[in-house]
């Protein structure tokens, strides 16, 4: 999807501002809000890929608006509503019962290196042997499909249509954007293709700078270097 | 937006999704756990064993694992060497992709919309704003992290460290030269 998110090369944004000793966290809700998405995105099949689908769903206005945590939770909602496990009565109710935030009370005694362990194992998206054969090899050149599609797609706009030149061959990985729309795994290669700067942005870039992209097979097509 | 998280939490408490103390012993994890400290312990083990160096750079989450590192949005991770002629700069365009398991959750300006927007077009104005010159003569790459890899800048041995520990090394190691914004 064109959307707000696919902000690679957009202008006007201004200087990249730094916070000197930044906390992790800038507001007690935030923790509250990582911590619920971590946890519960297991259980309800929120997925990464569920999750940015969901985010990029946010009207462009409303996403420049919210900070991280806050596109986070408006995802994980959204999610929530969809598949029919939270209803937004619910929400509304909850939330006219409630004055001041206030945690839940009880809790399972999880301890940190339950957590610690738990979190170690991760969640690899590799699916090694499964999918499709690899069309390309490092070294051959590719053109990225000029698609736009409606749906959630890790391609990003300021690369279609352009050529670059496959880096290096990652292996099989689920592929978003069936994933995401719960059409299935359809695992397939994942590259990365090294862009040159100027390919993409023109004579002003330097000659020298490449921009490397990790991009799945389905997204690419050869291109014909006899020619 | 706290009182709807609020909400939330005691919704999905009820509903047996999450529970209090998981989310409390995340976000300690992270507070007191996972961090760029881990970085900096592959980096300094890397400036200190070539054998180590070339394993982490042909399979980053086999060397790391051996380490002890690994874990959520870190699976699949890549190690990229700045060099004398090539700097390296990590971004995620579409999202704010960052290697937890090494540098812990991404600082503000990661995930801003300057950030994002302008470092695949302009990575040398974006660094020399951020403080970080690049010499003309060297070739920068960017990694837009738009898929499941996600990168960590293995950044150049500062000269005069040949008698540093490895505690010393990692101890010169930054969060912001392993995403490639600083030179260490």
């Amino acid at each position: 999807m064109d959307g707000i998110h696919d902000m690679g090369g957009m202008m006007g944004f201004g200087a990249v501002a730094r916070e000197a000793d930044e906390p992790l966290f800038h507001e007690d809700w935030e923790k509250v809000a990582f911590g619920i998405l971590l946890q519960v995105s297991g259980r309800v099949g929120f997925s990464d890929d569920h999750l940015r689908a969901h985010i990029e769903r946010i009207p462009p206005l409303a996403y420049l608006e919210a900070s991280y945590y806050e596109r986070w939770t408006r995802a994980l909602e959204s999610y929530l509503e969809e598949r029919g496990l939270l209803s937004p009565d619910a929400v509304e109710a909850c939330l006219a019962n409630m004055a001041v935030p206030a945690r839940p009370g009880g809790g399972r005694g999880t301890t940190l290196d339950d957590i610690e362990e738990a979190v170690a194992k991760g969640a690899s998206t590799r699916r090694d042997g499964a999918g499709t054969p690899a069309r390309f090899r490092p070294g051959d050149r590719v053109r990225v499909l000029n698609e736009h599609p409606w749906h959630h797609t890790r391609a990003p706009r300021y690369t279609r249509g352009r050529i670059g030149e496959i880096v290096s061959d990652h292996g099989v990985f689920v592929y978003p954007d069936t994933h995401a729309r719960d059409l299935g795994e359809c695992p397939e290669h994942c590259y990365t293709v090294a862009f040159r700067a100027r390919e993409l942005w023109g004579a002003d870039a330097a000659a020298s700078d490449l921009v490397n992209v990790d991009l799945y097979d389905s997204y690419l097509e050869a291109v014909d270097t006899s020619a | 937006m706290a009182l709807r998280v609020a909400a939330l939490e005691q919704l999905l408490t009820d509903k047996g999704y999450c529970d209090p103390d998981t989310i409390d012993r995340l976000v300690e994890l992270y507070e007191t756990r996972v961090g760029p400290h881990h970085g900096a312990s592959v980096v300094a083990e890397a400036w200190s064993d070539a054998a180590f160096r070339e394993r982490l750079l042909a399979n980053a989450s086999g060397a790391m694992a051996g380490l002890g590192i690994s874990g959520m949005q870190g699976e699949n991770m890549v190690v990229v060497e700045n060099t004398p002629g090539v700097h390296n700069v990590v971004v995620c365009t579409l999202c704010s992709c960052y290697p937890w398991p090494v540098l812990g959750l991404p600082p503000r300006w990661y995930k801003s919309e300057p950030y994002r927007a302008r470092v695949v077009r302009e990575p040398r104005t974006v660094l020399a704003e951020m403080g970080c010159d690049v010499a003309d003569d060297v070739e920068i790459r960017v990694w837009d992290s738009s898929a499941d890899l996600r990168y960590m800048v293995l950044p150049q041995r500062p000269a005069g460290s040949d008698e540093l520990t490895r505690e010393e090394l990692a101890g010169l190691v930054t969060r912001d030269g392993m995403i490639g914004v600083a030179m260490v």
